[in-house]
């Protein structure tokens, strides 16, 4: 499959402060990333290194297999809503339209209208005088509008209250799915997003934490409760590393990741959702689960 | 034309509840061979879910002969699960309420019910595979 970002050892550098370090990832096509993280773990800046905003200071980054900030051409193929979708809100909607349509090559003017007159979004009223929600699927029909391959958001449903996050991420999944446009968005929600996307990136420290495909993090990460446990005492089988432990008088409750089926009878397994095991890894900055040459050879990219 | 639903606090993975609509819609003869199930694109907009959640359980279903795919059509059912088990539930769903209104009358709240439904449905279906 191909890759839509690739990003090795790529890192930027504020002052002697490093806000990306050693990042190493790839992105297959046709994939809906969410980037997560605590505020200021650097995915803005991530995210504005993809899309040639910045420079890096170390390593490479590569999108649509070429380098952003270089080559003006990749500017056509990709689509990027800001944070809080910044518009100019004097404009009309018809007016951010015809703009769109000059300053493209590729634009699709049709599409949009049509996508923001079923939303209902009022065409003869000032940007700045629409809702947040409103703003941002106009944000979201422009980036749309370029039909782009790769799509890039910056906490699109941050600042949304339920409602509209709903009719936003509704909007998001149906351009996804005409175009199978690969999207990779940010946000430090992660409940939102469960239903959304289907590969994980967690930002922590200005490092790549966790990464890899949704369906197979969840199906190698389990919840274990059975009886007291020493913390001395050997894992049970089937039990790659602990990312999280606690205990009572009488019981012990670990989240693993497993490198295998949990048959000790002992334990009582259960699934757990993407934003328990985001949460969990959070919590420890020392745990990771990152792909490539690992003792378990697993391809969680795959 | 299904509407799919999905259960917010299940459990149960995404594409198995659209599977596990499918065939329910199936089983009660909602949707007979012939019909089309919604489009990918509309039943990704309409639940704000990932369209390859969708393709995945229609993949699924089309795995378990229910369905197949025209490409640049759609999705259509091609096996009924109505079958004779149909007609026979309105008999059979008469004789559990008279069950149903025994059990409470010898004490059995809900979760009593719920408890002993589960462990003999699991103990006779377990022997019949053991038969089997």
């Amino acid at each position: 499959m191909s890759t839509v970002l690739e990003t090795t050892g790529l890192g930027k550098r504020y002052g002697g402060t490093w806000a990306l370090r050693d990042c190493t990832l790839r992105l297959p096509a046709g994939r809906v990333a969410a980037l997560v993280g605590p505020n200021g773990a650097g995915k803005t800046t991530l995210l504005h290194l993809a899309v040639g905003l910045l420079r890096p200071d170390a390593g490479t980054v590569q999108v649509l297999g070429r380098t952003p900030a270089a080559d003006s051409g990749l500017l056509t193929r990709i689509g990027f809503v800001a944070q809080d979708s910044p518009l100019y809100p004097d404009f009309t909607v018809p007016d951010l339209l015809k703009m769109g349509q000059k300053l493209n090559q590729r634009w699709d003017s049709e599409f949009a209208s049509a996508r923001l007159e079923r939303l209902r979004i009022p065409f003869d009223r000032k940007v700045g005088k629409l809702s947040g929600g409103q703003r941002a699927q106009v944000a979201l029909a422009l980036a749309l509008a370029k039909r782009p391959e790769f799509l890039l958001l910056d906490e699109p449903v941050a600042s949304l209250d339920p409602l509209a996050r709903r009719e936003f991420l509704q909007a998001l999944m149906g351009g996804v799915a005409d175009d199978g446009t690969t999207v990779l968005l940010s946000s430090h929600l992660v409940a939102d997003l469960e239903r959304v996307c289907d590969y994980l990136i967690v930002l922590q420290e200005s490092r790549v934490q966790v990464l890899g495909s949704v369906d197979d993090l969840l199906a190698e990460h389990q919840v274990l409760i059975g009886p007291r446990r020493a913390a001395a005492q050997a894992s049970p089988a089937g039990v790659a590393s602990v990312i999280r432990e606690s205990h009572t008088d009488k019981q012990s409750t670990l989240l693993v990741r497993t490198n295998g089926p949990i048959l000790d009878p002992a334990w009582t397994t259960r699934d757990l959702s993407l934003e328990d095991l985001v949460l969990a890894y959070l919590a420890d900055p020392s745990a990771g689960v990152l792909p490539g040459p690992s003792p378990l050879g697993m391809d969680l990219t795959s | 034309m299904i509407e799919f639903h999905l259960d917010g606090h299940s459990k149960v993975a995404t594409y198995m509840q659209l599977v596990q609509q499918v065939r329910q819609s199936l089983r009660l003869g909602l949707i007979d061979p012939g019909d089309q199930l919604p489009r990918v694109r509309e039943v990704a907009e309409a639940l704000a879910i990932n369209p390859n959640t969708v393709l995945k359980a229609y993949r699924q279903l089309e795995l378990e002969g229910l369905v197949s795919a025209r490409p640049g059509v759609g999705t259509f059912v091609t096996r009924s699960l109505a079958g004779p088990s149909l007609a026979n539930q309105a008999a059979l769903r008469h004789d559990l309420i008279g069950w149903l209104s025994q059990a409470r009358a010898a004490g059995l709240d809900q979760e009593d019910i719920v408890a002993l439904v589960e462990t003999t449905l699991r103990a006779t279906f377990q022997e019949g595979i053991a038969e089997a």
